[in-house]
């Protein structure tokens, strides 16, 4: 049988999620003796790339009702495949799609889901699934219990592992109701770098002071190739834009670098971001609480030692 | 317009986790409870705007047990007409999902609210439950929420941006931050959510289609290593060569 992973693609291309859980899928697959298909969506360029993570078989599905963001089709179209697959495990990225179809996925084949997961099941005794919850500050061990089961995974929580198989690609059609949805409008954010993305974040908080400040703070980013964040108060406040709300209210995210600036390190900001690889606090005052959750500290007033790191990068080339 | 929105009862944002019996349950010792923020602040506001906008009644459902009801009592403070608990401790959410989708279809709910996820179990699961069950579209992780007669108008996150559209009810909605902006309960509510209708109904056939075995905490981080502020440098070496990140 084989394990069925969704693969997405933005602009036209796989996109990086997809080698996540195509990988996800096939180090599953070594323990339960499946396969792997890969199924992709809509048009992108360069799908025979997923075979090098894992993938055995790739399908790939053209609908031109498919064309705007229409989560139920979408569900209907991963059924259909699932089925004709005979798959019995349904792999997807924990981003946005993932989080608007996964759970439709599971209604329409019955199954359990675990989404948020964070580890390869175990198979052992039972399906068990790691996965995060109470945002990232604990992980809970869960059972699937039904015959067919899907998964979610957390972007950047497993690595994409190279596994080269000769894939064998095909198309493949469906058969879809209506799309109820009428999209009027995208907002495709094109040059800066998406924060749920991102490798690297600089993250400042009510310690600037004010909306004018963010200046060195987006150059420090630019520098660094980071995406920028922000405390609530700070996005509250309309110094900065919603979508750069981090932690418990705002969005959660575990870069591999994670700089926050003049951020007190409330234990609401720690949910958003405690997954990071790497923290770096640099804060005023030495009993900032953030001090506690962090591999890397500066106690120093931003307005100075920000300016210096933007000096050092330039000088260090970075 | 009838409007339903689900409320779930959450730990407070500061609470300590812990867990008892060998890690399966949640330590409520010492815990606050409060309604889920995205439900509360986002969901429930909106309905409530919509509602004194258009006219209509909105309607908060948990499914949960009796402890549940000083929770759903804020709900009625803040604004709900009435509340409705559905007397089951859920296995899951699609456990819950599904008592959820039987009285939204049993009562003739035109809109369906949730938030877009719970900051204790972290699903961003139910939403999607409840409208396919239902039949219905699903819209996530919504911003923006405004409705002209029977066709909503509505802007949603999505990977890699945001997009704008249009919807005829009856649908399911999930709530980010955007929609709303939190209100919180004046005397006069408070006094009135003592006499508002809880309505408790008895749950429909539960099934548990996945099951918690056992919490973990994340192993605590090492000493943080402190670099002095007249040298920046240094910490950029160290992220290059140490953690080896630039
Ligand atoms: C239900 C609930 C949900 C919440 N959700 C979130 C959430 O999702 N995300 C979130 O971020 N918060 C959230 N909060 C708010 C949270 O509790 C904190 O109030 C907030 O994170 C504080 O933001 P801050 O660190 O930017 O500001 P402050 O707490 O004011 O901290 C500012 C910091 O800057 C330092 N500082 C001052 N001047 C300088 C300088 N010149 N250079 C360097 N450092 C300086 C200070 O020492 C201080 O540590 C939530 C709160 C509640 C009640
Ligand atoms: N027991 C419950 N009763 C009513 N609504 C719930 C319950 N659990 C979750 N919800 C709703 O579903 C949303 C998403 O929850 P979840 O899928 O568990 O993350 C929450 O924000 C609530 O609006």
């Amino acid at each position: 049988m084989s394990i069925l992973v969704f693969a997405n693609t933005a602009k036209n291309e796989v996109h990086k999620s997809a080698y996540e859980v195509v990988s996800y899928g096939s180090q599953l697959a070594q323990k339960t003796g499946d396969t792997v298909t890969a199924l992709v969506i809509g048009d992108a360029t360069n799908i025979s790339s997923l075979s090098d993570y894992g993938a055995d078989k790739i399908i790939h599905v053209k609908d031109a009702k498919l064309s705007s963001f229409q989560p139920s089709l979408l569900a209907q179209a991963i059924n259909q495949i699932a089925e004709a697959e005979g798959s019995k495990i349904i792999v997807f990225s924990h981003d946005l799609t993932g989080k608007a179809i996964a759970p439709l996925v599971a209604v329409g084949l019955k199954a359990g889901l675990v989404t948020g997961a964070v580890a390869i099941p175990e198979t052992e005794n039972g399906f068990i699934v790691k996965k995060a919850v109470f945002s990232g500050k604990a992980y809970a061990h869960v059972k699937i219990n039904t015959d067919k089961k899907v998964i979610s995974v957390n972007p950047n929580a497993v690595e994409k592992v190279e596994n080269k198989k000769s894939a064998n690609e095909s198309e493949a059609t469906v058969n879809l109701g209506e799309a109820r949805i009428k999209v009027i409008e995208q907002k495709i954010e094109s040059t800066d770098i998406p924060l749920t993305e991102a490798e690297k974040v600089v993250s400042a908080g009510r310690g600037l002071k004010g909306p004018e400040n963010w200046g060195m703070i987006e150059e420090l980013a630019k520098l660094l190739g980071a995406a920028t964040a922000c405390s609530r108060p700070v996005s509250d406040m309309d110094w900065r834009p919603h979508h750069e709300h981090v932690g418990q209210t705002g969005i959660a995210i575990r870069p591999n670098l994670y700089i926050a600036i003049g951020i007190s390190g409330a234990i609401q900001h720690l949910a958003g971001v405690n997954q990071s690889k790497v923290i770096v606090v640099i804060n005023t005052d030495p009993e900032a609480p953030f001090f506690k959750s962090a591999d890397y500290g500066i106690v120093g007033d931003a307005f100075e030692v920000v300016p210096k790191l933007i000096e050092a990068a330039k000088a260090m080339n970075i | 317009m009838k409007i339903l929105v689900c409320i779930s009862k959450v730990p407070d944002t500061t609470s300590k986790i812990a867990f008892t019996d060998g890690n399966s349950k949640f330590d409520t010792n010492g815990v606050q409870f409060i309604i889920n923020p995205y439900d509360e602040w986002y969901a429930l506001v909106r309905a409530l705007e919509l509602k004194e906008a258009n006219g209509g009644s909105v309607t908060v459902i948990n499914v949960g047990l009796a402890d549940n009801d000083p929770t759903i009592r804020k709900a009625l403070a803040i604004g709900a007409d009435d509340a409705v608990r559905v007397n089951l401790d859920p296995k899951d959410a699609m456990d819950a999902a599904q008592q959820i989708a039987d009285y939204a279809s049993a009562n003739g709910y035109e809109l369906v609210l949730c938030g877009k996820e719970t900051i204790d179990y972290n699903g961003s699961q139910m939403g999607g439950m409840i409208a396919a069950i239902l039949n219905q579209e699903f819209i996530s992780n919504a911003t923006k929420l405004d409705m002209n007669g029977n066709t909503a108008t509505i802007e949603r996150d999505i990977q890699g941006g945001t997009e704008v559209l249009e919807l005829n009810i009856p649908f399911v909605v999930s709530a980010a931050k955007g929609m709303a902006e939190a209100r919180i309960p004046n005397m006069r509510g408070i006094m009135a959510a003592r006499t508002k209708p809880l309505t408790v109904v008895e749950p429909s056939a539960s099934f548990n289609a996945t099951e918690v075995l056992t919490y973990e905490l994340p192993p605590a981080k090492g000493s943080c290593k402190m670099i002095s502020a007249d040298n920046p440098a240094e910490l950029l070496d160290l992220l290059r060569n140490e953690a080896k990140i630039l």
